[in-house]
């Protein structure tokens, strides 16, 4: 059996191949870090009782939602207060009460951000703490 | 992962009564353990109105320094940037003539000095708003104490508010606001490039329980309450003052009243 062309179609098939595979040659090597927020600010380090608004792993699966939750009281609904696990009381403001202790925004929140690839559009507008 | 409010409600639920870890979750209430451990000091009081209005008082403003102090503590608290070009301007509160804040009004006769004198403007924070009426979104949209707000989070930058609003109160973000801020405010967010501005009656300082900022400022210019209390301070003035509104023929009942 004889190919027509087959020189060519040998080479586009490689080049192909070749440009199909160049995402994964091109982070050959190259894993991605676990990213790890940290929560060493001194805020938290002055706290007696290490506690964000909910338990921690309520805030790792829904801070997303919360903050919706959030943003939708104050916004549309006027109410500032939230009250917390223990019946604390909260003011419900991300630049005022969730950054005042996560003042660390580069390890806290972009590290993990940057991991899953989602780029949330908080800080076009709200003003991230100042960081060195 | 989505999540309506009445699951995440019952959630919290959930969770409290299984990390109260015995004290059930009604005697914690019961017992007076409700501390205020939080950020949000208790006695923080809102300021609360049923319907929010504004007096200027023209007689005050004489000077180009009564309007300015405003105007800056306005901007400065707001992060409203000062873009350096009439096309770009966002605006929260400025000053207009005469015949451009009241027009119809004005005639050849009238006193010199009222032909040339500022007036200090702002959004009326209408009854009966129309901005409210065209915007596609509800991004903005009337509180049940008159105030007209914003929710930046849903404006698409559309610009029919602006042109339904016929006091010119609204400015849009034609480029990137934050360059254009001499200096932050941190306690507020600023705006982002696309969407629509306007003054919002200081709603987060009320719910401080702190007057606004151009009241505090103007040192008694500005009077500032309740339209629907008898006792309210805009009351008292506006029961022994003459008092006119900007064009209050097209109906839309403006919320800011002017002693001439």
């Amino acid at each position: 059996m004889k190919i027509y062309d087959g020189g060519k179609i040998l080479i586009g098939i490689i080049i192909f191949l070749l440009v199909a595979t160049s995402p994964f040659s091109y982070n050959m090597g190259k894993a991605s870090v676990k990213p790890e927020p940290k929560l060493d600010t001194p805020e938290i380090q002055k706290m007696e009782k290490k506690q964000c608004v909910e338990p921690k792993e309520f805030m790792k699966a829904e801070h997303m939602t919360l903050l919706n939750d959030w943003r939708d009281s104050v916004v549309r609904e006027g109410n500032n207060v939230y009250i917390g696990l223990g019946g604390e009381v909260y003011n419900m403001s991300l630049q005022g009460t969730c950054m005042k202790c996560h003042s660390n925004k580069k390890k806290f929140c972009d590290e993990c951000h940057k991991y899953v690839a989602v780029k949330p559009y908080c800080w076009d507008c709200h003003i991230p703490p100042k960081e060195n | 992962m989505t999540m309506n409010r009445r699951k995440f409600l019952k959630l919290t639920a959930v969770t409290t009564i299984a990390t109260a870890g015995g004290i059930s979750a009604l005697e914690l209430f019961k017992d007076s353990k409700l501390e205020a451990q939080g950020i949000l000091p208790l006695e923080v009081k809102p300021l609360t109105a049923k319907r929010w209005a504004m007096v200027v008082d023209i007689r005050k403003f004489t000077k180009e320094d009564n309007y300015k102090k405003i105007i800056e503590a306005c901007h400065l608290t707001h992060n409203v940037p000062d873009i350096g070009n009439p096309k770009d301007e966002i605006k929260w509160i400025w000053t207009d003539t005469f015949e451009h804040a009241f027009p119809g009004q004005e005639h050849k006769y009238m006193p010199e000095d009222f032909k040339k004198m500022p007036f200090l403007l702002l959004c009326n924070h209408c009854d009966n708003p129309p901005c409210v009426r065209v915007c596609p979104t509800k991004a903005t949209f009337k509180r049940k104490d008159g105030i007209v707000m914003m929710d930046m989070h849903r404006c698409i930058g559309c610009r029919f508010c602006m042109a339904a609003c016929p006091f010119g109160a609204r400015s849009f973000n034609w480029r990137d606001p934050r360059p254009f801020i001499k200096e932050l405010n941190m306690k507020f967010p600023t705006r982002t490039k696309g969407v629509v501005e306007k003054c919002n009656f200081c709603e987060e300082r009320l719910a401080e329980g702190k007057m606004p900022v151009c009241v505090e400022a103007s040192k008694g210019g500005l009077i500032f309450g309740d339209l629907e209390d008898p006792n309210s301070d805009v009351r008292k003035v506006l029961s022994s003052h003459y008092t006119i509104r900007r064009k209050s023929e097209l109906g839309t009942g403006p919320g800011v009243y002017y002693i001439i």
